[in-house]
């Protein structure tokens, strides 16, 4: 949950950078404090509950949004299936299932109720068009999403993470340098998994339903408080969730893009958190005053302690696995990102015809190319 | 008392608990939702019975997006609260004696016909693994490939339906 | 072995499906009677997925698939139906939609 709270900080800042401007600032140093003093005001506002509201529902929605973002992490896995700490195997994913992607899909299927609830429940015409609206929108583009990702598991035969993953190791035979993820041959599945998740999330260019110039706020007008942050982080939450899918689908996931003879790449997490330790000493030194200072000074002193922690010899081979991911999950975040401030919003019909006109047909097209280059491969 | 047990019992309750609750809702909102969480439950019993896919399937396409469907129709046409029915007195007074006798009659027949004791007992069943998707792909794309080609047109002629009374509503 | 006996599913399916045919005859609204014929497609699907597991046979499950299939394309045409009644007839209950009575 820390983590979504700062995904929203990297978020405002990386908006503000590509819009010329410095973003959260003011409070603690560069800004970082600011999701808790947002946490400290959604947990002091007054929670509004209005008396011609479904209450069950109205209080419903939210938790049913959020519980189902943080569910889906529990079956992604961050590194190989047996890794050996401290000479135990440990697994690191908490749930290793067969039909893995599957049931990811099925979680963001009900995820659709958490949306079209709120927009009931709140008994006010913003709130139930914008609650349809967007309800509508993602059962669109699920149907786009899921086709996308078959061409994936045609190409690995399965539909378990790990054995997803484990196709995607080595090299391509022709041109050595370029490992062998999915991204490559499968361009044009993740062009369309990569667009029907931002609709899918309901983020822009895809957010019309709760764009704030036009419906006021869509399904969560009503909502007020802790409710609207459960919102807020369960919309997080799914971002995550899906830039987690699309680095283990597309990118390889915990595979790195080294050759794995490379036996040095396991001190490359500690050398890259020394690295940022090293710049915010130079930038504690040089920029901040009073309290500022001891802030990053902490912070400086954390990633220090976290980096030489990933050199011990007991650590690192672990920890490799782990980096990569969260290293191409951050990636993807940050395409996410750049999307949302440098593209415009698109207008309703619009975003429906393209996913039924467009994205839909793309994505049946690279499955049955797929499906055709699979049997003319193995006949 | 082990724990699929256990976890059967829960889920069944819950699969029940929800039927009784659609009857007892007064407004088909909260009808939606309860079958809702029938069919999740039924969903967990049938991965305790060993069909991952199927399970994910049921959740994908039952579960989120037919029963999506109803609860956009609903809200589309502003249900309101039901209001009360005036039952016939044979069914207030005879109704629930007699579908406690078939459920009796049911239960009699499944312990003590043949059929019935080797289904209950589960003698056909040695010790399975879940069934994998791949050999159910295999059968239906072989065996079964003529009622899948048939339930795709199916699926053509119910979207043209539902096309062509959407247009005449507007009208 | 299976710890529960595949006749818990069986009278757990029979015990729906029973739930669904007095919510379809006692309910007076069209949606909520379509939701109680989704409910008996229910209990039927958990029969045939029980069966399978007591046969060790896969058809069980393929004719689960057929019947999600055709219930979610009769759930569209019949919703369809639905609101175009609704908006002939003004209302959504069943006792209204009565003009074939004799």
């Amino acid at each position: 949950m820390t983590a979504l709270a700062y995904l929203s900080w990297f978020e405002r800042k990386i908006i503000a950078h590509i819009q010329s401007r410095w973003g959260p600032y003011y409070v603690g140093a560069h800004g970082l404090l600011q999701p808790l003093a947002d946490g400290v005001k959604f947990l002091f506002k007054e929670d509004l509950t209005l008396p011609t509201a479904d209450r069950f529902l109205f209080i419903l929605s939210p938790f049913l949004a959020l519980s189902l973002a943080m569910t889906t992490l529990a079956l992604i896995p961050f590194g190989p299936a047996t890794v050996y700490i401290f000479g135990q195997p440990t697994q690191l994913v908490v749930a290793n299932v067969d039909v893995g992607l599957l049931f990811l899909f099925a979680i963001t299927s009900i995820g659709v109720y958490g949306v079209v609830l709120s927009g009931w429940s709140s008994n006010s015409k913003y709130s139930l068009l914008g609650g349809l609206r967007s309800s509508a929108q993602m059962i669109s583009y699920e149907v786009s999403l899921t086709l996308s990702v078959v061409g994936v598991l045609l190409l690995a035969g399965s539909f378990n993470f790990n054995e997803i993953i484990e196709h995607q190791q080595g090299y391509f035979r022709y041109v050595p340098f370029i490992p062998r993820w999915n991204v490559f041959p499968q361009f044009v599945g993740f062009l369309c998994y990569f667009i029907s998740a931002i609709a899918e999330t309901n983020r822009a260019p895809f957010d019309l339903p709760e764009g704030e110039q036009e419906l006021v706020g869509g399904f969560h007008t009503e909502y007020s408080s802790f409710k609207f942050a459960m919102f807020f982080m369960a919309e997080y939450g799914n971002m995550i969730t899906v830039s987690c899918l699309a680095t283990i689908l597309f990118f390889g996931g915990w595979l790195s893009p080294l050759p794995d003879g490379w036996t040095w790449q396991q001190y490359v997490p500690g050398v890259a958190l020394l690295c940022v330790a090293l710049y915010l000493a130079y930038d504690t030194v040089r920029n901040m005053r009073g309290l500022g200072r001891i802030q990053l000074t902490v912070v400086t002193l954390l990633a220090a302690g976290i980096g030489l922690l990933c050199l011990l010899p007991a650590v690192a081979p672990v920890i490799l696995g782990p980096f990569w991911f969260l290293g191409k999950v951050f990636l993807i975040i940050f395409f996410y990102v750049w999307t949302r401030s440098t593209l415009p919003r698109m207008r309703y019909d619009q975003l429906m015809s393209f996913g039924w006109k467009l994205l839909l047909p793309v994505s049946l097209l690279n499955l049955v190319v797929t499906a055709f280059w699979i049997v003319m491969r193995h006949p | 008392m082990s724990i699929p047990f256990i976890m059967f019992f829960v889920f069944a309750l819950v699969a029940v608990g929800g039927a009784i609750m659609l009857i007892v809702a007064r407004e088909p909102i909260h009808s939606a939702l309860c079958l809702v969480l029938v069919m999740v439950a039924l969903a967990a019993l049938y991965l305790l019975l060993g069909a991952e896919f199927i399970s994910a399937v049921q959740v994908i396409v039952y579960a989120g997006a037919v029963m999506v469907l109803f609860v956009f129709v609903i809200m589309l046409l502003n249900a309101g609260v039901e209001e009360r029915t005036n039952f016939s007195h044979m069914a207030k007074y005879a109704g629930l004696p007699l579908a406690i006798f078939l459920l009796f009659a049911i239960a009699d027949w499944m312990a003590n016909s043949a059929i019935g004791a080797t289904v209950a007992n589960g003698a056909g069943a040695p010790n399975q693994a879940a069934v994998s998707t791949r050999a159910l792909s295999t059968m239906l794309f072989q065996k079964y490939l003529f009622p899948f080609e048939a339930t795709s047109i199916l699926i053509l002629i119910a979207i043209l339906g539902a096309l062509v009374l959407a247009k005449k509503g507007a009208e | 072995m299976n710890v529960v006996p595949i006749s818990y599913y069986l009278v757990l399916s029979a015990i729906l499906f029973g739930l669904g045919v007095v919510a379809f005859v006692f309910k007076r609204n069209i949606i909520t009677i379509f939701m109680s014929i989704e409910l008996m497609l229910n209990a039927v699907n958990l029969a045939f997925v029980a069966f399978a597991r007591a046969h060790n046979q896969l058809d069980g499950l393929i004719f689960v698939f057929f019947v999600i299939v055709l219930a979610a394309a009769e759930a569209a045409v019949g919703l369809a139906i639905v609101i175009t009644i609704a908006h002939n007839r003004r209302s959504l209950n069943v006792e209204n939609v009565d003009l074939l009575k004799f």
